[in-house]
């Protein structure tokens, strides 16, 4: 385990609501190991926000981390205290949102609030607008030295995005959470930011965690791939071993609907058919067993384990357990 | 025989807040031309594809037919019958044959309306009182799969797929001969997209209605739409057989777009195009072909004199590129 | 994972009065909003005492058996003269409130659907009356047509106008063109049909709130107003009036004030919390996550 920058183990979040307690997480287990880009995909519902406000422990109010641990670098995570955590934020941990029309403010020059997160380190002002500059080179932002003067309003959504990427990475953080970075992009800016976003992680060597719905995305850009489904993380490996023999039936489906995986033209695509169960009366068993293809009665009684399919490839199912067994 | 649509030369502009000096009259008044002269005819039952980044004029285009925009120049004919420059009570009796849907699944549908009354609307609007307006919902319901009784919820209540049903619902409601479908799968899972676009497709072979789909995604046209056009700063770069276009792009912005649909696969050869910079304001056009300063095939000739013409010589596949199909840098 | 309890085929009226009767505030505030109303209504049954005969060796009492609230420098039972004062209360409150909602709505939805020259036109208007003061503007009403309670209500109810006008131009702008609206109008839906059936309803839960709270501004101006001659005249017994004589009591007796000013901070308290519990209401989305 020395070899990752984080570790969630066995994580559930509860969330307090009035129509009873939505279970949103579930026994998680994610593992990112350093220097790695680790995607995580799953569809709506699926828990990815939870999973990244407990990592920067922003959770909401009504939030309560019924059980599990998180450790960065080393370190348990909610040992810390909030002084401690804040200090990591921003620094060793940082992110980029999925909007970057509202991730800047809007009253403030660039040049401004790029100097103004440096405010941890003992330099000149001089020194803070240098690396903003050369931050805004390394993410391809064009004279960035008269760009610094300008307001967030002047720039397009693409040219944000980067800005915020820019900003994220400024302190050198061993982790970055990227929460959908793209979507919110045309596809062919969404090309120059994946290419951006490689190049400074091979750069800085950091651990990416790359949220995202979009499946040709993680296969160019990730190492490995974390599937979700209704709270749970159902399946973790190699990007090359979950895409090309996925051991869950979530991700095999998810995978068959894709629709840049249907090469061939149909008036039929393919579908998950059913709607992911009510979080807050989860059902014992299997969280996908309403609707699984390859469904067996375990499957409703008894919750599956977190099985090693192979070195790295782990799926949370009674029939990946069954056939490692064999 | 005439087409159901026909849409020719269309403009649609804008005007930009010029500010006191140019609404007193003392500077000039200036606009953007967000629909720059586009046409387009569709044939009863056929389904049509309008693929665009965002600012490429899809939506105004869709819009503009669908009479929400002014179109300031060219003509729309649906059915015969000249579309632009009719005033509301004009257009009326002609929205029961074309009917729109909207990008946000749960905000394209009125928050305090139960289903029924937002289903049963097109009826009330229109003045059909005779009906039966509680089996008109449930016939609705049943013909998107819906269960009867989704009537009595409200659209927040609505999963964002099931939402979207009520929204082909209503589209449906008056048995339109057109429907305009702007981005049916926005804010949709894939496993849900599917879902949608094979309803879509079922409900248009059995209702032998045509369909325009407007997209930001590849993917997405390519299974339901027999033709499709590309918009690039309000204006077509390419059009054709849907086809003809996945399999033999003529247009380095098509090349770059389908590239831009990666493979869920990590091994797949990926050749992805990188565009130079960013879409051109629509105030500032560029010069000579406008597509040139984010070309990464440009030569010589794309960048100065003469804009690429609209190449129609192959009637099922046209373009506007100096260099079709040669997707290398000279 | 819709909640299904909803669904069932009840009305619309009967949804909005059962979950406001369960939530304990709303309650709260429909009960005394309902006593009020009541007393106003039945005043004339239930007053234990004639509230403008005077009883002149009984005066200037403090509670007791006979006189729950006491009595005043006359020897007028306090607690008939509140409960009779609560009829010109609601008298004023309910038209001059009702009036300037209406007007309010439809010059707001005009002004925010409108063309700019329009809504220009109708926010000047609102800014010109805002800028009146009050008492100046009722002053030369009064001057005109001479002091009444009409008198009263047109004035308070002139010059509420612009505070109903205003939040329904602003939700009304930032709703014209939201997708659902767009929606409607591409079934060829009337601009009428646009503003009574679709934006009017989400303007709603904020005017109840903005309504309800301004229900005891209303109470206390007719009060100043009659205390400035130019209202209710003596011995009619109002709210405002009880005070005066409170006020210039205060030495002799405390009761009158308190007397006097209990009803209005509770009818205060009541109609802010129906306001709140109706906003939450009325909207189906807010409705039961309390």
């Amino acid at each position: 385990m020395g070899t990752d920058i984080l570790t969630i183990r066995d994580m559930s979040i509860h969330y307090d609501t009035p129509r009873g307690t939505l279970k949103a997480l579930r026994h998680v287990n994610v593992n990112v190991p350093k220097g790695k880009i680790i995607g995580v995909v799953g569809e709506s519902g699926c828990g990815k926000s939870t999973l990244i406000s407990s990592i920067i422990r922003l959770l909401a109010p009504n939030a309560d981390m019924a059980s599990g641990s998180i450790t960065f670098d080393g370190k348990e995570l909610y040992d810390l205290s909030e002084d401690e955590m804040r200090g990591l934020r921003g620094t060793d941990i940082s992110m980029v949102f999925q909007d970057p029309m509202q991730t800047h403010n809007p009253v403030l020059t660039i040049g401004r609030q790029m100097t103004d997160i440096q405010y941890r380190d003992d330099k000149t002002a001089e020194q803070k607008k240098a690396r903003a500059v050369e931050m805004l080179t390394q993410v391809g932002i064009p004279d960035p030295e008269a760009r610094l003067e300008q307001y967030p309003h002047e720039f397009s959504g693409g040219m944000r995005q980067r800005i915020a990427i820019a900003m994220a990475l400024m302190a050198r953080p061993k982790l970055l959470i990227a929460d959908e970075p793209t979507t919110a992009l045309d596809a062919t800016l969404e090309v120059q930011i994946i290419k951006r976003l490689e190049e400074l992680q091979a750069d800085i060597g950091c651990s990416i965690l790359f949220i995202s719905h979009h499946l040709g995305v993680i296969a160019e850009l990730c190492d490995e791939v974390v599937v979700m489904y209704a709270g749970e993380v159902v399946e973790q490996g190699s990007v090359r071993e979950v895409f090309h023999s996925p051991q869950h039936p979530y991700t095999k489906a998810l995978l068959e609907c894709d629709p840049g995986h249907i090469k061939k033209k149909t008036r039929n695509l393919p579908t998950i058919p059913g709607e992911i169960p009510n979080l807050v009366d989860v059902p014992p068993g299997c969280a996908f067993a309403a609707r699984c293809p390859r469904v067996f009665d375990e499957c409703h009684t008894k919750r599956p384990a977190w099985t090693q399919i192979k070195d790295g490839q782990h799926a949370l199912c009674h029939l990946a357990a069954k056939e490692s067994v064999q | 025989m005439t087409a159901l649509l026909e849409v020719k030369d269309v403009k649609v502009r804008f005007p930009l807040g010029g500010g006191f000096m140019s609404s007193i009259g003392m500077a000039p008044k200036t606009s953007i031309e967000a629909v720059a002269g586009l046409s387009m005819t569709i044939e009863a039952g056929e389904t049509y594809g309008i693929v665009g980044e965002s600012g490429s004029g899809k939506t105004t285009i869709a819009r503009a037919i669908g009479g929400l925009h002014h179109a300031q120049e060219g003509s729309i004919k649906f059915n015969g019958t000249e579309l632009r420059g009719l005033d509301e009570s004009q257009f009326r009796p002609l929205r029961k044959d074309i009917s729109m849907m909207f990008q946000d699944p749960i905000g394209s549908l009125s928050p305090r309306l139960t289903i029924k009354s937002l289903l049963t609307e097109p009826y009330k609007i229109q003045g059909m009182k005779d009906r039966d307006l509680e089996a008109e919902a449930k016939r609705l319901l049943g013909m998107v799969g819906l269960p009867a009784d989704f009537a009595g919820r409200f659209a927040y209540q609505l999963s964002g797929g099931q939402a979207r049903r009520v929204g082909v619902a209503r589209a449906l409601a008056l048995d339109p001969k057109l429907i305009l479908a702007d981005e049916p799968t926005a804010g949709l899972d894939v496993s849900v997209q599917g879902e949608l676009l094979n309803l879509l497709a079922g409900l248009q072979n059995k209702l032998g209605l045509a369909m325009i789909i407007i997209t930001h995604n590849l993917n997405v046209v390519r299974h339901i739409t027999d033709r499709m056009g590309i918009m690039y700063l309000g204006r077509f770069v390419e059009e054709g057989l849907t086809e003809d276009i996945f399999s033999n792009p003529q247009h380095p912005y098509t090349l770059a777009l389908l590239a831009a649909n990666p493979e869920p696969d990590p091994d797949a050869q990926l050749a992805r195009i990188e565009l130079k910079g960013e879409p051109p304001s629509l105030i500032m056009r560029p010069g000579a072909c406008e597509f040139h300063p984010r070309c990464p095939f440009v030569r010589d000739n794309c960048s100065v004199g003469e804009s690429p013409v609209w190449d129609t010589s192959n009637p099922v596949h046209s373009h506007r590129c100096h260099w079709p199909g040669q997707h290398t840098t000279a | 994972m819709a909640d299904t309890e909803n669904t069932k085929t009840r009305g619309e009226f009967a949804e909005i009065i059962y979950h406001l009767v369960r939530d304990p505030l709303g309650c709260t505030g429909f009960v005394i909003v309902t006593a009020f109303v009541f007393i106003a209504l039945f005043a004339d049954f239930i007053v234990p005492y004639d509230p403008i005969g005077l009883n002149i060796k009984d005066r200037l009492q403090g509670p007791s058996a006979a006189h729950l609230m006491g009595t005043d420098q006359l020897g007028r039972d306090t607690l008939s003269r509140v409960m009779m004062g609560s009829r010109v209360a609601l008298q004023v409150a309910l038209p001059t409130i009702g009036g300037a909602m209406f007007i309010g709505i439809l010059l707001g939805m005009i002004a925010g659907f409108g063309s700019r020259t329009v809504d220009n036109a109708i926010v000047l208007f609102f800014d010109t009356i805002r800028s009146f003061p009050t008492v100046m503007f009722a002053l030369a009403v009064v001057a005109l047509v001479g002091p009444s309670l009409t008198t009263v209500i047109f004035v308070i109810m002139m010059t509420s106008i612009p505070t109903y006008g205003r939040v329904v131009r602003t939700q009304t702008l930032s709703l014209r063109n939201s997708e659902f609206i767009l929606a409607e109008r591409s079934l060829g839906a009337s601009v009428a049909r646009i503003l009574g059936v679709h934006i009017l309803p989400n303007v709603m839960g904020p005017l109840a709130v903005l309504a309800a709270m301004d229900i005891p501004t209303v109470i206390g101006l007719e009060a100043g107003l009659s205390f400035l001659g130019m209202g209710v005249k003596p011995p009619t017994p109002s709210w405002g009036s009880i005070l005066n004589d409170g006020y210039s009591l205060i030495r002799n007796t405390p009761w009158i004030i308190v007397a006097g000013g209990i009803p209005l901070i509770l009818t205060t308290l009541g109609f802010t919390f129906l306001g709140e519990a109706l906003r939450d209401v009325v909207d189906p989305k807010l409705r039961g996550t309390k």
